[in-house]
């Protein structure tokens, strides 16, 4: 019962993570049909970002800072690298994005160093449910994802902007018939999706106070995989598939004998969906246009 | 008939690694002394070249990306050392038992190619990407976690002494084989019908093109040789650990393709060259923290070429100075176009941008908006 | 021989709850030229998708003499004996035009060649390459395109383009051909153009050609026989003159 209660609470909240992260790949991939490979490394700029800024000693100014800094970066990387192959076959966006992670990596490293650094945002301590012993910080963690899911899907169904980013989504074309700013949509989609890679990394140093430069790359690998086992472009399938993952991954770990191959189980589960369902729970199926 | 027209530019790249190696082989045969460090460098040049060459069959010819390159080398290298460790005992460490590593390791990543790219060659291509990078992963980590008589485990699987002596020369002879069926591959009606999917999947599959057919074949060509790349790998090194058979060796292997342009097998070759000689140099210079530098130049060479070849507003810049269009005017001067009867030239340029659907066509118009309503069908 | 080329019968597919076509019956004899007219958005090309295996059916079936096709994959569609052009002209625009044409060329009987053949180059993969360039001419010529063989696709001006795609169709030898706004976007002379190099491939390749068009003129003049589709269904059907002039046609057409 005891592994059952914290297994679980663990599971859930690297889920939140991992779907918060997922998010940003699944609303960039929606709207701007491209799989943003350095979104990942934003995670890894906010961890950053708060280690800079808690040399203030003050975690909310911290918190602010990076998700400021995330915006600012993914609207950059948008308009410097992605812009100006709009119109360009999709492998050339998709090898500039890697060589955007690559350099994100880096950079991180010739600034910081290649030693990881230790830096704790702020210590929620631990509490007792039901006899199980428990990470504040995983709850909190968990409650702020909830939060901000249930925030966004209301920001998507009821404001103009969000409706204008699902009809975006639909037909490009159409949507700039009616007078939507298309390039205004993926400049703000992009800025939401770092927000929330920042947010991903704040929970990284809840849950562990280290940061190197490739603290976001296996994440973002593993939520792309999450985005995509929901269904890539739909947000209730990020949740799903962030949740699932993450509670694969925190039961894989607690049995021994699987515990090294967690990773590998993981991304066996993507090819396995990727073969039994090409578009994912949630996903739905796209039609070319001929 | 077919001999008299004799196109140099076609076998301009066997004729000049044949004239190296056997310079090279020359010099050490008669007992030139060739430094062991220069030895082991010809090796990595002609592993770099295979990786290369087989990679820009998927990326640059078929248009889709892999990024599990390092992850068929690996099984290679693994199934290929171990096969050269069992046999070890019985027939030495000679040719044979090489040969056979070789049929071994390159079969079996095969094998994983066909397993791959089943699932993922159906799929559009971003998860192509995702699914040969969660490939590369998957192996990485099986063979990490092997016990240690099998595979070696964590500290990486010892692989027999081989003479050290020539291998460079069996690298090179491997090279132009890969060579040989990658460029006669291309060069043929089926190369033709992969680069048709490349330019227009539904189109080439309207010409009655068996799309899948040719995908799955010029993907599991590319992770065969990826494999034998891997076994020649084995017998180079002391030891394969699969630790260095991640995304980043992936990633430097892309940055080969698209350095060299993609589509052109030439330039895949010279810079699969300059780059691994540029690794070894510049790991005796930036070490420690400096080492990073190298992963900042990799960075920097794929987005800025990449943009640079793709970007359409640079489009009308690329079609006045871009090097294929100097060199056609170039050849050009000695040719007089109106005696210019060779239909079987060009083979080798292959425009280095690779138009697919208008999937991104946002600013711009799209062409087809000439006629009637916005774009795409009536439907 | 089956009483005609083509015949679909209650052919239909409907997206979701949405029936882009429903109950299309259009029955094509040898060599006609056949037309397939109605506004924007009535269903035309999702029955030229239907015919060439874009999309299956969900409902009705066809057959191409006499035998059917439905479910086929598209490349098993156009072995069967249909080749298509495109509204959107798609072409291989990074390969030369003479080798677009041998693209089409690539599964015909008569160009077999192993893909260890032409590895190894054994004499067969020499052989088939110059044959099948051989006849990839012969095409070009037809169009007027031999001249450009060796220019990339993209280079080629509109009209040739579109021309370049009917010849790549035709590489693929079929029985029956779709053309789908072949005279989309040209000008008065080159439409004039067209209709005789339509006539001609029907003449010479002893073809059924079936096409989408909404130049009046160049279907009135062109096409035997045609079908009027409306929201998805057979609004008119037959003799080109009597379906143009049925006034149900007339009102979908000016809107009432």
């Amino acid at each position: 019962m005891e592994l059952f209660l914290s297994t679980l609470i663990n599971g859930l909240s690297l889920g939140g993570i991992y779907a918060m992260i997922a998010l940003g790949y699944t609303m960039v991939y929606g709207i701007a049909k491209m799989l943003n490979f350095a979104h990942g490394d934003i995670i890894m700029v906010g961890g950053y970002i708060i280690y800079v800024f808690m040399a203030l000693n003050n975690p909310l100014l911290a918190i602010f800072m990076a998700v400021v800094g995330c915006v600012l970066l993914g609207i950059l990387i948008e308009k410097v690298a992605y812009k100006p192959l709009r119109g360009a076959s999709p492998l050339a966006v998709l090898i500039t994005a890697i060589g955007v992670s690559y350099l994100l990596q880096s950079l991180a490293q010739i600034i910081f160093g290649s030693a990881n650094k230790m830096v704790t945002v702020y210590d929620f301590g631990s509490v007792t449910i039901l006899g199980v012993p428990m990470q504040v910080s995983a709850l909190v963690t968990l409650g702020v994802t909830v939060v901000v899911m249930a925030a966004l899907t209301l920001f998507i169904k009821y404001t103009r902007l969000g409706r204008a980013m699902i009809a975006v989504s639909e037909d490009k074309g159409a949507a700039q018939l009616m007078g939507i700013n298309v390039n205004g949509i993926i400049t703000i989609t992009f800025a939401i999706g770092s927000a929330l890679a920042a947010l991903a990394g704040l929970f990284y140093l809840l849950k562990a106070p280290s940061i190197s430069s490739t603290l976001g790359a296996m994440p973002g690998i593993k939520a792309f995989t999450a985005a995509v086992i929901g269904g890539i472009g739909s947000i209730p399938g990020a949740m799903l598939g962030g949740i699932l993952l993450g509670m694969v991954e925190c039961i894989s770990y607690k049995i021994t004998a699987i515990a090294p191959y967690t990773d590998a189980i993981e991304f066996s589960i993507l090819i396995i969906i990727l073969l039994v369902r090409p578009t994912g729970f949630l996903g739905k199926k796209r039609r070319e246009k001929v | 008939m077919m001999f008299k027209k004799f196109n140099l530019n076609h076998y301009i790249n066997y004729i000049v690694i044949g004239i190296l190696t056997v310079v090279l082989s020359v010099i050490t045969m008669t007992g030139g002394r060739l430094d062991s460090s220069l030895l082991f460098l010809l090796e990595k040049i002609a592993i770099s070249i295979i990786l290369a060459v087989s990679l820009s069959l998927v990326v640059g010819f078929l248009g889709e990306l892999s990024l599990g390159h390092a992850g068929f080398m690996c099984v290679g290298a693994y199934i290929g050392g171990k096969v050269a460790a069992l046999l070890e005992d019985s027939l030495g460490n000679g040719l044979p038992t090489f040969l056979i590593a070789l049929l071994v390791g390159g079969g079996v990543a095969a094998v994983c190619g066909i397993i791959i790219g089943i699932p993922a060659l159906r799929l559009r291509g971003d998860y192509l990407a995702i699914v040969t990078l969660a490939f590369g992963e998957i192996v990485k980590s099986l063979f990490q976690n092997t016990s240690d008589e099998t595979f070696g485990g964590a500290l990486g699987l010892p692989t027999p002494r081989f003479d050290k002596k020539y291998l460079f020369i069996i690298a090179f002879v491997l090279v132009l084989i890969t060579l040989a069926v990658v460029q006669n591959f291309i060069r043929s009606k089926h190369g033709r019908a992969v680069t048709a999917i490349r330019d227009n999947e539904i189109a080439a599959r309207a010409s009655g093109i068996n799309v899948t057919k040719y995908k799955l074949l010029a993907f599991t060509l590319s992770a065969t040789f990826a494999g034998i790349a891997g076994v020649l790998y084995s017998f180079s090194n002391y030891t394969v650990q699969s630790a260095k058979f991640g995304y980043n060796y992936s990633i430097e292997i892309l940055v080969m393709v698209v350095l060299g342009g993609m589509g052109s097998i030439n330039g895949s070759i010279i810079a699969a060259a300059l780059i691994t000689f540029l690794n070894t140099k510049l790991a005796t210079v930036l070490t420690g923290d400096l080492a990073v530098l190298q992963n900042l130049l990799y960075a920097l060479i794929l987005i800025v070429i990449v943009i640079y070849n793709n970007a359409p507003a640079l489009k009308s810049f690329r079609d006045r100075y871009s090097l294929s269009v100097l060199w056609k005017k170039l050849i050009r001067r000695k040719h007089d176009p109106a005696t210019h009867k060779d239909d079987e030239a060009k083979w080798d340029v292959v425009p280095t941008k690779i138009e697919m659907n208008e999937v991104l066509s946002i600013d711009v118009v799209p062409p087809e908006a000439k006629g009637n309503t916005g774009n795409g069908g009536d439907d | 021989m089956a009483d005609y080329i083509l015949e679909t019968k209650d052919l239909g597919i409907s997206f979701g709850g949405l029936k882009a076509a429903q109950n299309v019956n259009i029955r094509i004899k040898k060599n006609q030229i056949y037309g397939l007219i109605g506004p924007n958005g009535a269903g035309k090309t999702t029955v030229f998708n239907l015919l060439t295996g874009v999309y299956k059916p969900t409902a009705g079936t066809f057959y191409l003499d006499g035998e059917e096709l439905k479910g086929l994959p598209q490349d098993k569609i156009n072995h069967k004996g249909i080749a298509r052009t495109f509204q959107n002209i798609r072409l291989f625009n990074n390969m030369t035009v003479v080798r677009n044409v041998m693209v089409g060329l690539h599964d015909q009987p008569e160009f077999k060649c192993s893909v260890l053949e032409t590895i190894l180059r054994l004499p067969r993969h020499f052989k088939v390459e110059k044959a099948m360039r051989e006849r990839a001419k012969e095409l070009l010529r037809i169009f007027d395109l031999e001249e450009e063989r060796n220019n990339l696709a993209c280079n080629l001006p509109y009209g040739k383009q579109r021309k370049l795609e009917i010849a790549r169709a035709l590489a693929t030898n079929p029985k029956l051909l779709l053309l789908d706004e072949p005279a989309a976007g040209m000008n008065p002379h080159e439409t004039e153009d067209l209709v005789k190099t339509i006539r001609f491939i029907r003449d010479n390749f002893d073809m059924t050609i079936l096409l989408i068009e909404h130049d009046m003129k160049f279907v009135a003049g062109l096409c035997d026989e045609i079908t009027v589709l409306n929201f998805g269904t057979v609004l008119a059907e037959g003799d080109t003159k009597t379906a143009l002039n049925d006034p149900e046609v007339i009102k979908a057409y000016i809107g009432g």
